[in-house]
């Protein structure tokens, strides 16, 4: 027993199982009041308690859909429907991907070479970063699907307008933790390269780039998943065009609670998945350089 | 075309370009002259910024619906602000924003100290938190609307659920950060439970805490504009946005953007300036100076 309350898998398993209980607690709860509505319209009175939760559990648009309705949702919509149609989630999932995919590109790209700019240049660093800083104070993720239909409106359709978004959301963790990265070799490794007469290319090369590249997956680890928010908010105004966010926009035009949960779910599901993804080639590249494993 | 204006600006843009290099180089010793210079060298900046905004946008003749000028934007802005721009404010920062900010950082707070106390809750929370807060919670924002109605009170629940987790996270990190070496201290004064955190893990949190607050300042911003597309009476900077996107109103957008802007920065200043004050004995305010 001492020993299981020590493993987080377990710790993290109840608080996962206490909160699936309080789930269905508050989906019995908040579902009641129109099941009620139900049985007096039906002048049925005493219903036995399970009778009531089967009702209560396969209400078309319940307030708080139960955690197994939302799983069912979830099974039917990405295994059992033709992935190539709006109905699955598949579908959906795979057109927010690519532009999340997209922009993470453009912003990782961005924010590495601000940051090198910003560490070789001390004007860039004096009159940039304040602005860096101060560009994210800015909602630019509500006004997404302005820029989304601006951009629409000139012609720039499908991906790009969404990529975007997702780089503006993206650069600014990867500028932040690179400029630390790019700084974080000490005086003693810098003077050593000058008594090598290395050069400006070498020093970045062999010296700033590796030491800062523990700092750039940190930072992309952050980047990804805000670029995820980015294109699923970016999709909201596109409609039919499909998307996790236009399925978030339709469900909750036609009440269908359960399929925004779904949705949500495939949404957190990405988000694991990309921020999975990008451990998994930080492992393989501290590997490959040498690093205690 | 109007080469002219794209002529200025670019001008303008080289020359302040050389005044920063020049300004950048100046040693100064006078420690009022050097924090004049650090201000004023991102402040050129972004004037240079608007400067050319305004000079490609005439220059090139980028029609308003692309990209209104700084100066378009700027009489809109002038124009409105008695209405719609200071009833949206209201409602959406005073009403919803703040509301949900406090509700969602307090809660937040006061669930990090209970489940402090028991090491097996800290273990199983923190990576669910850690989780959640990495997802995109914007998405809740549809079934808020239906849930609390459309008024502020909705929105106000999506800012409660976007706060609580960065909140959490940060506070349980912060409580911490306490070094044994300190709290045997404690114990040796035969301090109790209480006067430990007050008087030690407390103020050791504080740096975790308001990087959580300022976090959660702009993603408040953020969930009660985006909560307003899925629904909202007449008013809200969300909702303007949206409507004058329909109209194709630019100018309008833009100006709902800019205040939207200056209120989060605002917002941020604001704690941050609150953190150097409660802070005062950590290196990175005392290095500031």
């Amino acid at each position: 027993m001492e020993r299981l309350t020590q493993n987080t898998w377990f710790a993290v398993l109840v608080v996962v199982s206490a909160i699936i209980l309080i789930w269905y607690g508050f989906s019995i709860q908040l579902n009641m009041p129109w099941q009620r509505g139900v049985y007096a319209r039906a002048g049925e009175d005493g219903v036995p308690l399970l009778q009531l939760l089967s009702d209560l559990w396969s209400q078309q648009r319940p307030v708080l859909p139960a955690p197994h309705q939302v799983a069912v949702e979830f099974w039917n919509s990405v295994f059992l429907a033709n992935p190539s149609t709006p109905r699955s989630l598949i579908f959906h999932a795979w057109i927010t991907l690519s532009a999340t995919g997209l922009g993470f590109l453009f912003g990782t790209l961005l924010g590495i070479f601000l940051a090198v700019l910003i560490v070789h240049n001390r004007a860039v660093d004096r009159s940039l970063m304040p602005w860096v800083i101060a560009s994210q104070t800015i909602p630019i993720l509500a006004i997404a699907p302005m820029v989304v239909v601006v951009l629409n409106s000139v012609g720039l359709t499908g991906l790009i307008p969404k990529a975007l978004i997702s780089t503006y959301l993206s650069f600014f963790p990867v500028v932040v933790g690179m400029v630390k990265g790019f700084r974080s070799p000490d005086a003693l490794q810098l003077d050593l390269m000058r008594t090598y007469s290395a050069s400006g290319a070498q020093m970045f090369w062999k010296l700033r780039w590796p030491s800062a590249l523990p700092f750039l997956f940190t930072s992309m680890k952050v980047g990804v998943a805000a670029s995820l928010v980015g294109a699923i908010v970016g999709e909201l105004p596109t409609g039919a065009a499909g998307g996790l966010g236009s399925r978030l926009l339709a469900g909750s035009y036609y009440g269908q609670t359960t399929q925004i949960w779904a949705a949500l779910f495939m949404a957190a599901a990405l988000s694991a998945a990309l921020i999975f993804a990008i451990s998994a080639v930080q492992k393989l590249t501290q590997k490959a350089m040498g690093a205690p494993a | 075309m109007n080469s002219g204006w794209i002529i200025f600006a670019v001008l303008f843009w080289i020359a302040a370009w050389g005044i920063n290099a020049l300004l950048v180089r100046i040693r100064v010793s006078n420690s009022q002259s050097a924090m004049a210079i650090n201000l004023a060298v991102p402040v050129l900046f972004g004037i240079t910024l608007l400067v050319l905004w305004e000079g490609l946008v005439r220059g090139f003749n980028v029609p308003q619906v692309l990209l209104p000028a700084p100066s378009v934007i700027w009489e809109r802005i002038l124009l409105s602000i008695p209405n719609p721009l200071w009833p949206d404010f209201q409602q959406t920062f005073l009403k919803s924003v703040l509301t949900g900010y406090a509700m969602g950082c307090s809660a937040a707070f006061v669930v990090a100290i209970a489940i402090d106390r028991s090491p097996f809750l800290k273990r199983g929370l923190l990576p669910v938190g850690n989780f959640v807060s990495a997802l995109p919670l914007v998405g809740i924002a549809p079934i808020m609307v239906m849930w609390f109605g459309f008024d502020w009170q909705s929105k106000a629940a999506v800012v409660v659920v976007m706060t609580f987790f960065p909140m959490l996270v940060n506070t349980v990190a912060g409580l911490n950060a306490t070094g044994q070496m300190e709290k045997d201290l404690m114990r040796t004064y035969a301090a109790g439970y209480w006067q430990t955190l007050v008087k030690l893990r407390l103020p050791m949190a504080w740096p975790f805490i308001f990087n959580a607050l300022k976090i959660n300042s702009t993603l408040a911003l953020i969930g009660a504009i985006v909560a307003e597309f899925f629904g909202t009476p007449v008013v809200g900077m969300g909702f303007r946005i949206s409507a004058a996107i329909g109209r194709l109103q630019v100018d309008m957008v833009w100006a709902e953007i800019a205040l939207a802007a200056l209120a989060g920065s605002l917002f941020y200043g604001l704690i941050a300036l609150i953190e150097r004050a409660v802070t005062f004995w950590h290196p990175s305010v005392r290095g500031g100076r």
